[in-house]
């Protein structure tokens, strides 16, 4: 099976049109040493019905689990129309809308996305997407370097309370064109950046500094000070935020006196299942006055030859297609189908029930640790104020805590030990909307046994 | 404003918001003030954000609406050259969506991840057999990202052996625009060699330009002008001899699926587009995949994460496994709902099915340039096979009628079919880039051939009927001037 219409009666006519003898005849610009006569490796072809059975079958094998670990894709419920619209054929099978007359379905709803994220980070420019959370810092950092004209050095600053798999994709995609990551410590009893650890850069030449709010911890950093810090000495600001916490914390746009410079984020919380880690989108908004050094498609409303209002793609002169190797970024395909389906969840959820999200997940996360920390030798790592998701220590290791949880089907954190083992015992969690007073105790119930059998054994 | 709609235009969604309305079905429960009163006034929003106040149906009304003024795989034939535009099976989006597949979390732990780590492993053994590579790497998240890693391995490569003088990446003058871009995010200097009159790379000019400072060459093969590059062996030498290794993008992979291998040919590394080969969904401009593979020399440098298999159990392979890794491209590891459908494609077609793919899409390729011949239209390069893909030229009724290659692509879309690649390969001048795929029928070939006549004949006596097309669409042409000089990237609510 191959997806092939052709009739034998059509490859007859279609040969004889071209005036080859066969399809073999087509081949023969391919040095004859070259080819290979099977694919080797390839197993033989399956039909749909047995296809079914396998991915079936494999889909059960991994099962449904109680899940509490966020770390940056987060369990959010997703309303059914969602997907059902988003995996229309329309959407779905349609490519970059390069014609923009055949394509003004993708054209507006990429103006629509574009105008709900600059409102919810408070920015004025959005563009069409980008891979993901982590590659949009990669991206951010090296337009901070193109924008920031005041800053030769290319020296980025990065609190360590950033995702550690973030900052590892921002030097594994920058740090080829020279930007230097220059990590900053976290404070031991808020696991939030303190401006102390700013004062060795007071009079260093700095081209930006990243804000993660809420960071890896949970934990809200004070952002206004940062912020004020870094523009009083002509650095740029990086924010990197989750989308569903704007709908209670402060936007980016308004940090400190001048607002965050360039704002990313992992766009997976609007609307995207977890999919063992993609595809997800990333999201980048900045200012007007930098739209030129931003990376991706942009989508521009304009008129047509009627004088009628219409959608295109704009700014192109940035893009690979055009500028090659001086481009702002080499991204040519996007997460555009990720940006349709968060758009129609935006529009599902509104400013209301986008913030009933944020205070429902943040609350039952409160649940959770207030339920976590009733058991003997469980604590909360940190003391200071965190959005949804928060560390607990335990007074025992941590993995094989997380192995007898994933063994009574309850997936209990993300164990820190290996990017933070200077916390010890730490534990990140998180609950969102998706998690009932039932699930919470189960988990609670379920790790007091865990610790009790770990100190016994 | 007109009380009539505009049938043919579809209001912003922010046009349909009422203030205290909303899809509350999908909303939780209000939690009170209580629940929120721990976060600091000073780090809280003031104002809320801007977002549509609307119902479920309209909502879903106004998306349908919206999908409904776009051209797609599944309503038109779309020969868009270069992006392999075939049909998308409807499996492959069934099964790669099962709710456990879509429940579970990037660090759930692996023993809960069995099936889908199973998947990607089988995955990354047929990426190897197809592409003739020692090892696979899935993570990478468009080609873009799949030819940076590529890259990025090369010179991870020449480092690790302490030759430091390498900074220069051949390109030819028809590499798609991401090959310079690539090589610029990664720290390279680019220098472009031309192609000769059949359009193969000038060996001479190669010869000439590799050197001590040479990391390496980014080929696509097939070309960007659809045409297998002859004398591939001998710039595979060139390049290894001067020490440098050879990067295959897999743009065209489409087109030798089961005849030739890029291993064979003697590159060292590769990237797969799965969105074009295999046959993901473009979803209106991605998701994608890009996968690279690479010869065994190159395996220690392979971006993590990384399956493999230990003692019958699927795990990942991280940094710690892999020190050398040029490291994480993503957040977790990659898009893995994409690997997923091209996964289910691969097993549907199985070891016949894709040597059918480079066969009918060489077939139909040539079966149209033959048509599109007749009718009057000029081939780029007339002497030469086309691959899966091939250029024409409306150089000539540019210069005679006045109707450029852009005007004949809006002229199309009147007719249903959706424009081929306009423009790029920008070597050659007036051009359109047509790639049908295998997946289109003789009868969808015919038609378009039919189209292209008619408004052939049409530009000679009635030229401004097509220079000023297109005509049916929701839109007529827009000013891309306009939208670049009076930027209007969000709307605003009136004041």
């Amino acid at each position: 099976m191959a997806f092939v219409p052709h009739t034998r009666a059509d490859v007859a006519a279609m040969l004889e049109s071209i005036g080859v003898e066969s399809i073999e005849a087509l081949f023969e610009e391919i040095p004859a040493a070259l080819r290979i006569s099977a694919l080797e490796g390839v197993p033989e072809a399956l039909n749909e019905m047995q296809l079914a059975r396998l991915m079936s079958a494999r889909a059960q094998r991994d099962g449904r689990h109680l899940c509490f670990i966020g770390a940056g894709a987060y369990e959010h419920h997703i309303p059914a129309a969602v997907w059902a619209l988003a995996t229309r054929g329309e959407f779905y099978s349609a490519y970059t809308p390069y014609q923009a007359e055949a394509s003004q379905g993708t054209l507006q709803l990429l103006y629509e996305y574009q105008t709900m994220m600059a409102s919810l980070t408070a920015m004025e420019v959005s563009n069409a997407s980008l891979y993901d959370g982590a590659s949009a810092l990669a991206e951010a950092s090296l337009m901070a370097v193109r924008a920031n004209r005041r800053s030769r050095s290319k020296r980025i600053l990065v609190p360590c309370s950033v995702h550690p798999h973030y900052r590892r994709a921002a030097v594994a995609i920058a740090g080829n064109q020279g930007l230097a990551f220059e990590e900053l410590p976290f404070a031991d009893d808020t696991g939030c950046t303190p401006v102390a650890a700013l004062q060795r850069y007071e009079r260093e030449d700095i081209t930006a500094l990243v804000i993660a709010q809420p960071n890896v911890f949970g934990g809200l950093e004070d952002v206004d000070t940062l912020t004020d810090w870094a523009h009083a000495r002509h650095a740029l600001v990086v924010a990197v935020v989750n989308p569903v916490s704007l709908a209670l914390l402060k936007p980016p746009g308004h940090w400190g006196a001048k607002g965050a410079d360039i704002v990313v984020g992992e766009g997976q919380p609007l609307g995207i299942p977890l999919s063992s880690g993609g595809p997800y989108f990333g999201f980048m908004t900045t200012r007007l006055e930098h739209v030129r050094q931003m990376p991706g498609r942009i989508v521009g409303r304009t008129v047509d030859a009627d004088g009628r209002a219409g959608f295109t793609l704009t700014l192109q002169a940035r893009e690979q297609h055009i500028r090659r190797g001086k481009a702002t970024s080499n991204i040519c395909t996007n997460q555009g189908l990720m940006v349709t389906a968060a758009t129609i969840h935006l529009s599902l959820m509104g400013a209301e029930g986008l913030r009933r999200t944020a205070a429902a997940a943040h609350a039952r996360t409160r649940e959770l640790v207030a339920a976590l920390t009733s058991l003997p030798g469980v604590r909360r790592q940190f003391s200071g104020p965190v959005f949804h998701e928060d560390v607990i220590g335990l007074d025992v290791p941590v993995a094989p805590v997380l192995q007898a949880l994933a063994e009574r089907g309850i997936q209990g954190g993300w164990d820190l030990h290996r990017h933070y083992p200077q916390l010890g015992s730490a534990l990140l969690v998180c609950a969102t909307e998706t998690k009932t007073a039932a699930d919470i105790t189960r988990y609670r119930d379920a790790l007091a046994d865990c610790l009790r059998a770990t100190r016994t054994a | 404003m007109s009380i009539e709609r505009d049938n043919r235009l579809e209001p912003l969604i922010f046009d349909y918001s009422v203030p205290g309305r909303g899809a509350e079905d999908q909303w939780p429960a209000p939690s009170g003030d209580a629940a929120v009163a721990d976060l600091p006034a000073a780090l809280c929003r003031e104002q809320p954000p801007l977002l549509p106040a609307v119902s479920e149906l309209e909502t879903v009304r106004h998306f349908t609406r919206l999908s409904q003024l776009n051209f797609a795989i599944d309503t038109n034939f779309y020969p868009l050259g270069s992006c392999t535009m075939k049909y998308n099976p409807k499996a492959c989006n069934q099964y790669a969506m099962l709710p456990e597949f879509l429940a579970r979390h990037p660090l759930a732990p692996e023993a809960q991840g069995q099936g889908v780590l199973e998947c990607l492993f089988e995955l990354q053994e047929m990426l190897k057999a197809v592409t003739g590579m020692q090892a696979v790497s899935l993570t990478p998240m468009a080609g873009a990202q799949g030819e940076f890693a590529g890259v990025a391995m090369i010179r991870a490569y020449h480092r690790a052996r302490g030759d430091l003088e390498r900074n220069e990446i051949i390109v030819p003058e028809t590499a798609h625009g991401t090959n310079p871009a690539t090589a610029t995010m990664c720290g390279w200097v680019v220098r472009e060699v031309p192609v000769d009159a059949e359009g193969d790379v000038d060996v001479a000019a190669l010869a000439a330009a590799v050197g001590p400072k040479t990391a390496g060459i980014m080929l696509t093969n097939p070309s960007t002008l659809g045409l297998f590059e002859r004398r591939i062996e001998a710039v595979a030498r060139i390049v290894h001899d001067a020490g440098g290794l050879l990067y295959y993008d897999g743009a065209n992979l489409n087109a030798i699926l089961g005849k030739v291998r890029p291993g064979d040919m003697g590159f060292d590394v590769v990237h797969v587009n799965l969105h074009k080969t295999f046959s993901t969904p473009h979803g209106g401009g991605g998701p994608g995949a890009g996968p690279v593979g690479v010869a065994a020399r190159l395996a220690p440098f392979l971006p993590v994460p990384v399956v493999a298999r230990r003692d019958d159990r699927y795990c990942w392979l991280t940094e710690d496994d892999l020190p050398q890794s040029i490291g994480r491209l993503s957040a977790f590891c990659g898009n893995v709902g994409v690997l997923l459908r091209a996964y289910i494609y691969m097993r549907m077609l199985g070891r016949d099915g894709m040597a059918k793919v480079g066969d009918y899409a060489t077939l139909n390729a040539n079966y149209l340039l033959a048509r599109l011949t007749r009718a009057g239209f000029d081939a780029a390069y007339p002497r030469r096979r086309a691959s899966h893909e091939f250029i024409i030229t409306l150089k000539r009724q540019a210069r005679d009628l006045g109707v450029s290659a852009m005007d004949v692509a809006k002229r199309l879309l009147d007719h249903g079919q959706h424009a081929p690649t306009t423009y790029f390969p920008l070597l050659v001048p007036e051009c359109l880039l047509i790639e049908p795929t295998e997946t289109e029928s003789k009868a969808a070939l015919d038609t378009f051939a039919v189209a292209m006549a008619q408004i052939l004949a049409e530009a000679a006596q009635e030229p401004e009927h097509v220079t000023s097309a297109p005509h049916t669409m929701p839109v007529r042409r827009l000013d891309d001037v306009r939208a670049a000089k009076q930027l209007d990237l969000t709307w605003k609510p009136a004041p």
